[in-house]
């Protein structure tokens, strides 16, 4: 035997086969892709008696008709890589069309060896199946199974490596396809022997029996072998289909299933099948089932049940692991920044290589949560029947039912992530509708977009806050659907795809198999993204980053710090709390606990004492303890609502011209609402820790400090405007000025397209704020309250804007991936942008002459 | 033949006998995969909270479609 055969697994979906794969290989097996095609390739070794066997578990079909994808994957593998034997692995229980696309194997001359699996389900079901009868009727080796015990498998196994080992010849099966087909058939295959005609690879008759089922990849094959021959075996096929259409009105490709399942069930009928008694409902249990599952009135309530708790666990539980991994990243960007020399280098580790990879691992602990309950949903037998419940609603907008999955993750449900959106369209079987499912999913209100839509409706809708945000949710709904639809009357036109469909028995998923499945999606994505997103994660930085100011800029601003820092520095708090900082930071890495840790803390305690004898420290100490007591305070509904107040009220003087009677009278509610709060315990507190705060600021070292800052921030936002990054947002300032959108704007949300959480930070950094994070969001709040640039308009812009534009990278990669072709990453970016800009200049038009 | 419906005029639990598929190419092709050929018996077990897709009992599984589909296949009902 040749050392390099190697065994294919064959089998129709749901029919045990990946679980006969995975009992075969265990760890031992890897996912790729077929090259150019989405369709996955897996390939493992086995262990047969100490001798390894190279296994490839071909995608789940019913026939080798090629017209799917997979089907065309299965057929190419077995014509033109030949495995030594194919193992078909058969659902017992549904043996008559399982034995369709077994039957076409014979036709190829593939050597079969039939797993007929699931027996004991057969059996249970009233079915008797005489195996011997069926192979010597059908001339093949064939083993009872129960591929989820790993009954018979091994069995099987040796079988097929005894075949692959054996010299005899597999004769392609014969069948006969009526007089009118036989006769053509035998002419044709004749033609096509005597021409060496594609006979390399297929058996002459199969080429001829294809020539009649008008088979395009065969033909097309043919076509380039040899034109001539490729003419005359298309024009008898189409005298022969002229004649059967004239006579019997069929086509050739009707009467050949027809015979196809007529040898099937003559030979089912020698004595091969027996059922003991004819129940009349073989799948009872399943039916039961279903009765409550897909009920009219409890079925599309379970399954809003289902949906929204795979949403919550996916979301709100992944976000703790989601958590940690940020985390590890920050503290792993906090220790490079500690360790390294300040410059470039340190700037593009942290800033561009640790921050995009990190952005790109977070979604791990996602992605995987999701393809754990997605492979349940699936191997469960649920996933189908919510694709047959919801096919209605979404067929209307060239969907498939299936596609409410990947919505609901990308953020269908306020929250979610299109990355692991987008990865669950795998589901879907239609390629079309799954294109049009993968493009729209990112228009959902993923959980990246809600700070920003936060921070501008707490500042512009404060009243309207819940009515907004879920305004939002639904307006994304309507533009996926709305696009979709679009989508499938233009770019992928096309009818839908036939939606015939199984629905299998529900079936309690296999540990392993939902585990093995959930780690090979998560590698995948891990890899090919991971890569991807480096590069690109540089190239956003470098353009964040350069050029840099001109040498002569960065010194004046140099030139009025320094000065700063050596006063400062003249000052012992300055030491001290530098200390402080470091001890810190210090205790931080090495973790509380630690024998080192109390050590540490000692040094902390004494720096801490010499620094409570300044007049800062002893300020800073206070203060921290008077905030330690505020949070201590029970709740208080009064003081909370009388805080509030003064919020708004706030906003409000803003937005009025100063001295005006509307202000003052404003002026005259506040110190009302100021007094009032006061006398809560809450007030008073503050009070005092507003005092202690101001006299903290106004000492001449703290001055120096929010002096150094502010020019330090104002370098960096000079930086950024004149930065790659700012060039573009400055550039494009006159085309996003219709829909209200300054440069700082601009430059955030070009940052945004890097990932959507980069939105708001960009924002503070353009705002001259320094980095933007929890502690001064309201900050940021604060400065575009006071910009009057900022209108109601502008806002409603932006957060329409936000919603619609440009997928995040990680999201344009996946999409990449999944689709497996650049142009639907371009099309997703410029015209999701487009898109987006049509409608926020509408709103911010609209809103304006209102 | 004179008998035969379409498949979408069939109750929910009703029985009937494929008598034809009325289509080619890939629509065809999928129904006649997944087992739908002439002399087949079929039973209407369900159908979809909108009343399409329908499910279909044949050869012991299950088998969904939708009504534009099944107007392709004629059954004479039992």
């Amino acid at each position: 035997m040749a050392a390099d055969k190697f065994i294919a697994i064959a089998g129709n979906p749901n029919s045990g086969k990946t679980t006969a794969f995975n009992w075969y290989t265990g760890a031992r097996q890897h996912v790729g892709n077929y090259p150019g095609i989405t369709v996955e390739q897996k390939k493992g070794t086995a262990n047969l008696d100490g001798r390894n066997v190279q296994l490839v578990d071909l995608p789940g079909t019913y026939s080798l008709t090629a017209y799917s994808l997979e089907e065309v994957v299965a057929r190419r593998v077995l014509a033109e890589e030949k495995p030594g034997a194919v193992i078909d692995v058969i659902n017992a229980a549904v043996l008559e069309r399982n034995l369709y696309l077994t039957v076409q194997m014979l036709e190829m001359g593939v050597p079969v060896v039939l797993a007929l699996n699931m027996m004991d389900e057969a059996e249970a079901q009233g079915m008797k199946i005489d195996v011997k009868r069926l192979k010597e009727l059908m001339g093949l080796t064939a083993v009872p199974t129960v591929a989820r015990s790993g009954q018979g498998l091994q069995e099987v196994l040796a079988a097929a490596v005894a075949l692959s080992d054996s010299s005899s010849e597999c004769r392609p099966l014969e069948i006969s396809y009526g007089p009118d087909i036989d006769e053509a058939l035998k002419t044709m295959s004749a033609e096509a022997e005597s021409a060496n005609f594609l006979t390399g690879k297929y058996p002459a008759r199969w080429v001829a029996l294809k020539y009649l089922e008008d088979d395009e990849e065969v033909m097309k094959q043919g076509r380039t072998v040899s034109e001539s021959v490729h003419n005359s075996l298309n024009a008898t096929a189409g005298k022969l289909a002229a004649h059967l259409k004239s006579t019997l009105n069929t086509y050739p490709e009707a009467i050949i299933a027809d015979y196809r399942y007529g040898y099937i069930s003559s030979i089912l009928r020698q004595g091969v099948l027996k059922e003991k008694d004819d129940t009349r409902n073989r799948i009872a249990y399943s039916d039961k089932i279903d009765k409550v599952l897909t009920n009219t009135f409890l079925g599309p309530l379970i399954l809003a049940l289902v949906l929204y708790g795979m949403y919550h666990v996916t979301i709100s539980i992944g976000e703790y692991p989601l958590g940690w991994v940020e985390e590890a990243f920050d503290w792993l960007k906090d220790v490079v920044g500690d360790t390294m020399q300040d410059g470039l280098l340190k700037s593009m580790l942290t800033a561009g290589i640790i921050a995009g990879v990190g952005g790109v691992l977070t979604f791990v602990p996602l992605i995987m949560l999701m393809f754990l309950l997605i492979s349940i949903l699936e191997d469960s037998g649920y996933m189908a029947r919510v694709a047959y419940m919801l096919d209605r609603v979404f067929r209307f907008f060239g969907l498939h039912g299936a596609s409410i999955m990947p919505f609901i993750i990308s953020g269908g449900i306020a929250g979610g992530c299109a990355v692991p959106g987008v990865m669950a369209t795998r589901t879907l079987r239609s390629p079309r509708e799954r294109l049009a499912t993968m493009l729209t999913a990112p228009f959902m209100a993923c959980g990246a977009k809600m700070p920003v839509f936060l921070l501008f409706v707490t500042i512009f809708f404060e009243d309207n806050k819940a009515l907004i945000m879920s305004g939002l949710t639904i307006f994304g709904w309507v533009s996926a659907l709305l696009v979709a639809r679009l989508l499938r009357s233009t770019v992928i036109k096309g009818p839908s795809t036939p939606f015939v469909m199984e629905l299998p028995p529900y079936r309690m998923p296999t540990i392993s198999g939902v585990l093995i499945h959930t780690w090979e999606r998560t590698w995948q994505y891990i890899k090919k993204a991971g890569t991807i997103i480096l590069a690109i994660s540089i190239l956003l930085w470098a353009a964040m980053a350069f050029p840099e100011l001109p040498e002569e800029v960065q010194e004046t601003f140099t030139s009025r710090t320094a000065p700063l820092e050596e006063q400062l520095s003249a000052f012992p708090y300055k030491e001290l709390a530098d200390e402080r900082k470091s001890l810190e930071e210090e205790l931080e890495g090495v973790g509380e606990g630690k024998p080192e840790a109390a050590a540490i803390q000692a040094r902390l305690d004494a720096v801490n004492e010499k620094l409570e004898k300044l007049p800062a420290g002893k300020l800073e100490a206070e203060i921290e303890e008077l905030e330690g007591q505020l949070e201590e305070l029970p709740e208080d509904p009064v003081a909370d609502e009388l805080r509030i107040r003064i919020a708004k009220l706030e906003t409000a003087m803003v937005r009025l011209p100063a001295g005006s009677a509307g202000a003052k009278a404003l002026e005259e509610q506040l110190e009302a609402a100021q007094t009032e709060f006061r006398k809560t315990p809450a007030g008073s507190l503050g009070v005092i820790i507003a005092e202690k705060r101001e006299a903290l600021d106004a000492l001449p070292e703290k001055q120096l400090e929010a002096r150094i800052a502010e020019i330090e921030n104002e370098q960096a936002g000079k930086a950024l405007r004149q930065s790659y990054a700012g060039r573009i947002g400055s550039f494009l300032e006159p085309i996003t000025a219709p829909a209200g959108f300054d440069w700082r704007t601009n430059i955030a949300l070009v940052g945004g397209i890097a990932a959507k959480e980069v939105v708001i930070s960009t924002l503070g950094t353009a705002y001259a704020l320094g980095e933007i994070d929890e502690d001064n969001e309201a900050t940021l709040a604060e400065r575009i309250r006071a910009d009057k640039n900022w209108t109601t308009a502008n806002a409603v812009a932006l957060l329409l804007f936000t919603l619609l534009y440009s997928p995040c990278f990680v999201t344009l990669v996946v999409i990449k991936q999944e689709s497996g072709k650049w142009r639907w990453l371009f099309f997703s970016l410029f015209f999701n942008l487009l898109l987006a800009y049509g409608v926020a200049v509408a709103a911010n038009q609209l809103i304006l002459r209102l | 033949m004179t008998d035969s419906v379409s498949l979408r005029a069939l109750k929910k639990g009703q029985k009937a006998v494929i008598a034809a598929i009325q289509a080619d190419g890939e629509m065809g092709r999928r129904i006649r995969d997944m087992g739908l050929v002439p002399g087949v018996e079929i039973e209407v077990v369900g159908r979809a909270p909108l009343r399409d897709p329908v499910a279909l009992r044949l050869l012991g599984f299950t088998l969904t479609l939708r009504n534009n589909e099944a107007d392709f296949i004629l059954v004479t009902p039992a």
